[in-house]
């Protein structure tokens, strides 16, 4: 079994996996369960200012995108931060990591954009042992429209801030958690480690609604008639996520900062895309609003096999591996050229390569020939774009295959090269250069 | 003083209450949540083998996704388009040797998309909402149409011809309307009366009426009706059992599965019905398994379906034998009946001769078998066997009516479908296909004219 252990800013933990700020890490009940289960660490439900709690709707919090097997594809909720007593919190945040000294215990908080409030708030947190904080500047209803959460979030200046303050007043590393509702996140990334952030952790949840019941044309879910927009997760928001991790993880601006990968996290598969992209860990919430605590025991399982399988000796050993992979579109090769390949052993005749070809792409495969159904092909017609991949029903059907250099790409009829060539050098590129960039 | 033979023939062999559940739906409706998971399992397929392999076209595909997609009225408009009988060729068409022979989800998983059963599901769907009806007559045309037989060639054509205007009269010769749907299929596949439902479903469109104890009997009948219409439509069915053909044929007990399917059919009280202790099923055909599953069902303590050619000659699909022995029939090949033994008038069992394949001739081997039975059931299938035709003077071609592609007979203005035409399948739904090309074909003719 390989070793799962990891340190994160500084914040060690037996695996990776930590359940993210949410309503299954809101109270000592929940948290002791998830350690007896087995998850490596939480981050507690955000804190708000010491006084009355904030209130929650009375009527349905949550909403979801569902397969017709009602498997869940996309999360959608309206919760605001923890609606229990700070002190009440504080005391079993105390408790827990008492009780659990081994695993994480990180505490989100999210007060007003106002120092004293920070100030107040992580001089609390001085005696209950936490191992650290996350700054909450990405919730995206309720919190955000008094000003907090992703209202915060949205303005690097306000991350920077905030971020200072907390560094100032507090020993303890601060991981600040980005909104994704935002046109570019390196921007908030930057701006968390200039203000001396020891890590980020992203996304939090994406702006959404679900939908609208037909019959009564009323927005879905809703309260009493009305609904708002809510935070969409799960595993529909991970390939988002995946881009914005890789996107703060091969920022020269950002560089070593260490990423807790958030969005859609259900198995270590998913883990090792977060991570292979630079996450130094992962965050869960969905998953386990699914499925229950017991999932991290799938989790820790399927990552130690894969890693014993890889040869990787511990989970750091993947951070980023699959970074130098990753690149922006004008540096692909233009001399790849691949065609796709239908299996017709495999293949079952549905046909559904050939329409979406024929109706959509570039009528490169043919659903007929020698007077039967049969569906091939026609290299001369196709581009590689793998659409037929994509919606070929049975796995490993249909592949994409790389001409070799020196064979002939019989849509164009050039010899394949075996030079690297981009559109920074292509003739049809205007601003193009002599050598590739 | 010896007393006479009595042969174990009695009705109520189950507790009366036990009825109801032996002659439940053989293959209920799907329920709401089933359905959405096997229509997710259909491909969507691009020019799907299962709409070509349907002899009515209907597009499959397409009402599935409509289910998938929560439009259950659009998904039966699909079917009901192409086949206005779609809810019972739902229940009784052998699918697995049409539609889901062909789904590539066969090939894939060895397991077809339920086409059948979804099917049932979006019809059911329709005629069981506030609006069943879908379709509306086009203007009036002034036209009339003779249908002879109210059966699933007869009632396509009508359907499809009152849809495009014309005004149809159907004759049948049963005292209900539904030919073989009503008459002839095993209950457990079309339970809570669903033919006579279907057949209110077919009505309510208007422009049909149905004149039931209606008989060909001459060939003067047929001329009246092609004076007095624009257009005569046959859609005769096949009225006359074939024969045994050896000795102990007139024995009490032996009947024709025909008439017992009927018989229980239109039996309210199951329990009243008698069924032999011992029931021996002569045939290979879905007659057969019907009979021989109703006789089953009914109490008989022993079975035995027997056919004279191997499993895979007979024309009940392999589900359909399937069926047969899940229930308790026990299924024998390569026997042939050779006499049909008695005593005291009453038959007393079936003599058998094994057969083989010789040179592609089906020659006795010279072993025999006797299976004891209170009751014999002939199905050995049927023939059309009505002398009015040829008197009219119509073609005939292996004993049924020769016809165009469209089901033009050679008479002008006559067209016939569904079992009585030559060369055909013997299928519910081929049955609907040939009723609705000669509607068409019918309108064409009267659009011309």
């Amino acid at each position: 079994m390989a070793n799962l252990h990891t340190t994160f800013a500084g914040i060690s933990s037996p695996n990776p996996f930590w359940l993210a700020s949410a309503p299954p890490t809101d109270k000592a009940y929940n948290v002791n369960r998830a350690f007896e289960a087995g998850w490596g660490g939480v981050v507690w439900k955000t804190l708000g200012e010491a006084g009355p709690p904030v209130v929650n709707v009375n009527g349905p919090r949550y909403g979801a995108l569902l397969t017709p097997d009602r498997r869940l594809l996309g999360f959608n909720n309206i919760e605001l931060i923890t609606d229990r007593d700070l002190e009440l919190n504080l005391k079993e945040i105390t408790e827990v990591k008492r009780n659990w000294p081994d695993r994480a215990m990180v505490v989100s908080l999210m007060v007003p954009c106002q120092e004293e409030s920070w100030k107040a708030i992580l001089a609390r947190l001085v005696d209950t042992g936490a191992d650290g904080i996350e700054l909450n500047f990405g919730c995206p209803h309720g919190m955000s429209e008094r000003g907090m959460g992703a209202a915060v979030g949205q303005v690097p200046e306000y991350i920077q801030m905030v971020t200072e303050w907390c560094k100032l007043y507090s020993k303890l590393p601060v991981i600040v958690k980005l909104t994704p509702n935002i046109t570019d996140v390196r921007l908030p990334a930057r701006a968390a480690k200039k203000g001396g952030a020891d890590a980020v952790s992203l996304i939090n949840t994406i702006n959404s609604i679900m939908g609208v019941d037909p019959y009564t044309l009323t927005m879905s879910p809703n309260t009493g008639g009305k609904g708002s927009h809510g935070g969409y997760c799960g595993p529909a928001v991970k390939p988002i996520a995946l881009n914005m991790v890789a996107e703060i993880a091969r920022d020269p601006q950002t560089a070593g900062l260490p990423i807790s990968g958030i969005g859609g996290i259900g198995n270590w598969r998913d883990a090792v895309d977060f991570i292979a992209l630079g996450a130094a860990n992962v965050q869960v919430c969905t998953a386990a609003m699914v499925y229950g605590f017991k999932i991290v025991q799938e989790m820790n399982d399927g990552l130690s096999n894969y890693m014993d399988e890889m040869g990787f000796a511990s989970v750091s050993d993947i951070v980023g591996k699959a970074l130098p992979t990753v690149t922006n579109w004008q540096y692909l090769n233009l001399n790849v050229i691949s065609k796709a390949v239908i299996n017709q052993d495999s293949c079952i005749q549905c046909g559904r390569c050939h329409i979406a070809c024929e109706d959509t792409s570039h009528q490169a495969i043919m659903n007929m020939k020698d007077g039967k159904r049969h569906f091939e092909v026609m290299e001369d017609e196709c581009v590689g774009c793998n659409l037929c991949a994509v919606v070929c029903p049975v796995p490993e059907c249909i592949t994409l295959r790389d001409l070799a250099p020196g064979e002939k790409d019989l849509r164009t009829g050039r010899v394949v090269s075996d030079k690297y060539a981009n559109w920074t050098t292509h003739a049809n590129n205007p601003m193009r250069t002599a050598d590739p960039a | 003083m010896s007393t006479a033979y009595q042969p174990d023939i009695r009705p109520g062999r189950l507790g009366a209450a036990d009825y109801a559940e032996a002659f439940a739906d053989a293959s209920p409706r799907l329920t709401r949540s089933q359905a959405l998971l096997e229509a997710e399992r259909c491909l969507y397929c691009y020019d799907a083998p299962c709409a070509t392999a349907c002899p009515t076209s209907i597009d499959v595909p397409s009402f599935i996704k409509r289910i998938a997609d929560d439009n259950l009225r659009g998904s039966a408009r699909t079917i009901l388009e192409s086949n206005p009988l779609g809810g019972m060729c739902a229940r009784v068409c052998p699918t697995e040797n049409l539609c889901e022979a062909v789904c590539v989800r066969a090939t894939q998983e060895g397991m077809p998309v339920a086409i059948g059963r979804l099917q049932r599901y979006a019809v059911d769907a329709l005629m069981e909402s506030d609006q069943p009806q879908l379709f509306t007559r086009e203007a009036a045309t002034g036209k009339k149409i003779a249908v002879i037989g109210a059966g699933p060639a007869g009632l396509a054509c009508a359907y499809t011809l009152a849809r495009k205007g014309h005004d149809v009269a159907v004759f049948d010769a049963k005292p209900k309307a539904g030919g073989l749907n009503e008459y002839g299929l095993a209950s457990y596949k079309t339970p809570n009366n669903f033919a006579q439902a279907e057949l209110q479903w077919l009505l309510g469109l208007g422009g049909i009426t149905i004149q039931n104890n209606w008989k060909l009997e001459t060939a003067a009948q047929l001329d009246a009706l092609r004076k007095d219409y624009d257009a005569v439509f046959l859609g005769l069915g096949l009225a006359t059992t074939h024969q045994l053909h050896v000795p102990g044929e007139t024995l009490n007990g032996v009947e024709d599965a025909v008439e017992f399917i009927a018989t229980l059919r239109q039996t309210k009280d199951l329990s009243s019905l008698p069924v032999g202790r011992r029931v021996v099923v002569i045939g290979g055909g879905m007659t057969a398994v019907d009979a021989a599953v109703q006789s089953k069902l009914l109490g008989a303590k022993v079975v035995h379906m027997v056919y004279r050619r191997g499993m895979e000659a007979m024309s009940a699909s392999r589900a359909e034998q399937e069926w047969a022995q899940t229930n308790g029939v026990v299924l024998h090949q390569w026997l042939a009946p050779v006499d049909i033994l008695g005593r005291d008038g009453h038959v007393t069992g079936v003599r058998f001769a094994d057969q083989a394949m010789v040179d592609g001739k089906l020659q006795p081997t010279g072993r025999e078998i006797t299976f004891e039975a209170d009751t014999v059931l002939k199905a050995i299938g049927q023939r059309l066997g009505n002398p009015v035709l040829t008197a009219a003077g119509f073609v005939l071609d292996g004993g049924r009516i020769a016809t165009d592609a469209e089901g033009a007979t050679n008479l002008r203005g006559v067209w016939a479908g569904g079992d009585c035409r030559a060369c055909g399948l013997d299928l519910t739904v081929e049955a609907v296909e040939h009723g609705k090309q000669s509607a068409h074909a019918i309108h064409a003719y009267l659009s011309r004219a």
